[in-house]
């Protein structure tokens, strides 16, 4: 697993907010290609984990290298170079509701490349698709779309620029186990067809079950653990336990050797994750 | 996808091999050379015989930009060279139908305006008929609650008297000051050339009790706490409260409305006055430094003009533009729907219209007062 390429680095990450410390001495590793699926409880810091990677919040501390770039010290514009190949969903979709669904695409194509203006249109469209948007929702406002729609076209978005890596925050939170179950498969088949590396944090124990390569856990100010999910289970720390050996995590194990089971017949394992699912909430 | 070393911008050409004609696509097809692939392929296509292969091979980078040009030129069956990674990709932007929404036609003549100009008086008489209709229901439940003096809300009423009354006292009693410094400046250099300069007197009197005071009060709260209100209320009908208040069995109007329509009613008055007196001593302050008229003249020649009957005439509105301006917050408030933007269209709507209305019905008063000799 060393030789593959690692195309998150994290070192001695440490994060402070006035006295309190959320993150001491972390360290964690994304691989190329891989579905890195973060969880921890409620103010352990996966959000301001997720923040300090992409940028948006200074670390106290440590290192952080994005596909190989040192992205502490670092000239603008190669940051600006890196962030682009770099794609976010943010929790709640954070569409820019003055501008259509299918301008919110286009927003990146517009402000880093010169392209004209129908070949836009038609790779937005594209976009928009590939996230399982129906043709019409292109011309819409973020406030008149459902939830799972606005995730959605967060996706199409996200991905405008074809980045190397995808961030996600709570990707299935507020979605409805069908749509939640949807948006996994989604996820799995922009990771195959467009080999994409995927950072998520999420609190959905039957997305970590379903799709997720590796599990980090953060715990204790820093990564506790990260590792396949049959290790993690079996890591010893009460906290870690209670998660995944509690009755959800139990009913959601279930539910994905279920899954797991039905995987032949690949068009039928959404609903039948779906119908699974719904009895587990 | 697979990194190569440096970009190199994407081309194709074709070679002919035997008889048959190939189309070599080499170099980087991303969305950063895409405007020149596009234009390439435009070329292409026009000359491209039906069934030619295309030879990818040589391709550095791609993405689904690049794989959709790629598409744009031939079928997934007449592409060779594809790797399992890339055909997987080709298959994907293959599978994803494209379609262009047709733009929306706009009609930008004549009959555009007027459609516009209707669409604009039909939604002011809208709000206007709003606007009375929610002054009736506040009234109402004024009217209903005045016999039940257990339900008067006097916390939130004492809250919303230190926010809109208290806290507005340094910038309402400075701006008169200083405006009631500049309308003595003006009179003074108009009166001087009569040798009448003692009228400024008369003019800081007249106007700060009978329209500036009260008017340039009125428009500093309507921006202060009548946008104050329609955020207040806004964010709360955004966040679902005012549906949670309702389900609790509580009236939004009672709750909300009223303390806020009460707390102005008391505190725009109370203003109202400081500001006359502000405006008056920022008169007199200019009179004395530059005017040579006395501390004790000036005082004396308030006195002899008898302005009781003005300071009524101004107090007078006061009410009635703290009814106005509480009401259009408040009202705007209800009006938000669901986003922030909406709370900021709708607090600049608020504070818009109680300006507007406050000199629109100042304008009517000044009138009414003038016809009835007051």
């Amino acid at each position: 697993m060393n030789a593959r390429e690692k195309v998150i680095e994290v070192r001695g990450l440490r994060n402070q907010f006035g006295d309190q410390v959320v993150h001491d001495n972390l360290d964690l590793d994304v691989y190329r290609g891989e579905i890195l699926g973060v969880v921890g409880g409620s103010g352990s810091g996966k959000s301001v984990l997720l923040r300090s990677i992409i940028g948006l919040n200074r670390p106290n501390g440590g290192k952080i290298a994005l596909l190989g770039q040192d992205m502490i010290d670092v000239s603008d514009a190669r940051r600006a170079e890196i962030e682009r190949r770099c794609g976010v969903l943010f929790q709640n979709g954070a569409l820019f509701s003055s501008l259509s669904v299918e301008d919110n695409v286009m927003v990146p194509m517009r402000e880093h490349f010169d392209l004209p203006f129908a070949l836009m249109q038609r790779l937005a469209a594209l976009k928009l698709n590939l996230t399982g948007l129906p043709a019409e929702a292109g011309a819409k406002y973020p406030a008149q779309l459902s939830g799972g729609m606005v995730k959605r076209a967060a996706m199409a978005r996200a991905i405008a620029l074809d980045p190397d890596i995808l961030f996600l925050d709570e990707p299935t939170a507020g979605l409805d186990p069908i749509g939640a179950a949807a948006f996994d498969q989604l996820i799995l088949t922009l990771r195959e067809s467009l080999g994409l590396t995927v950072f998520m944090i999420t609190h959905d124990l039957d997305t970590l079950y379903t799709i997720c390569d590796r599990v980090a856990v953060i715990s204790q100010k820093r990564v506790l653990v990260a590792d396949t999910l049959a290790r993690v289970e079996r890591f010893d720390d009460p906290w870690v336990q209670d998660y995944f050996q509690g009755p959800r995590g139990r009913s959601a194990e279930h539910v994905a050797e279920l899954a797991a089971d039905r995987s032949e017949h690949t068009s039928k394992s959404i609903a039948a994750v779906a119908t699974a699912t719904t009895g587990t909430h | 996808m697979t990194s190569s070393a440096s970009p190199s911008a994407g081309t194709a050409t074709l070679e002919r091999v035997g008889n048959a004609e190939r189309l070599v696509a080499s170099g980087d097809w991303t969305l950063a050379f895409a405007k020149a692939l596009s234009d390439r392929i435009a070329v292409l296509k026009r000359t491209l015989a039906a069934g030619t292969r295309i030879d990818v091979s040589a391709i550095g980078r791609i993405d689904t930009a690049g794989a959709r040009l790629l598409l744009d030129l031939a079928e997934p069956a007449s592409i060779d060279g594809l790797g399992v990674e890339r055909r997987a990709l080709l298959d994907a932007v293959a599978g994803a139908q494209i379609v262009v929404p047709a733009a929306e036609k706009r009609d930008a003549g004549l009959v555009e305006v007027f459609a516009r100009t209707g669409e604009a008086v039909e939604k002011i008489a809208r709000d206007s008929y709003g606007l009375l209709g929610f002054i009736g229901l506040i009234l109402a439940t004024l009217a209903r609650l005045a016999l039940h003096p257990r339900r008067w809300r006097v916390t939130s009423l004492v809250f919303h008297l230190e926010q809109t009354g208290l806290d507005a006292v340094p910038i309402v009693v400075l701006l008169n000051f200083l405006v009631g410094a500049v309308v003595a400046f003006l009179g003074a250099t108009v009166l001087k050339d009569f040798g009448a300069s003692v009228f400024a007197v008369d003019l800081i009197g007249y106007s700060f009790l009978r329209e500036f005071g009260v008017l340039l009060t009125a428009i500093l709260i309507a921006g202060r706490s009548g946008s104050a209100f329609t955020a207040q209320i806004g964010s709360m009908k955004a966040g679902e409260e005012i549906d949670a208040l309702r389900t609790l069995g509580l009236d939004p109007i009672e709750v909300l409305v009223l303390p806020r329509v009460l707390a102005l009613l008391i505190a725009l008055p109370a203003l109202t006055f400081l500001a006359m007196l502000a405006g008056i001593v920022g008169g007199a302050v200019v009179c004395v430094l530059s005017l040579d008229i006395s501390p004790t003249m000036f005082i004396s020649r308030l006195h002899d003009l008898g302005l009781t009957r003005h300071f009524w005439v101004g107090m007078s509105k006061a009410p009635l533009f703290a009814f106005l301006i509480s009401a259009i917050g408040c009202l705007e408030g209800f009006k938000v729907s669901g986003s922030a933007e909406s709370v900021g269209t709708h607090t600049t709507s608020s504070v818009v219209q109680s300006i507007f209305v406050a000199i629109l019905v100042d304008a009517l008063a000044a009138i009414f007062y003038m016809k009835i000799h007051l």
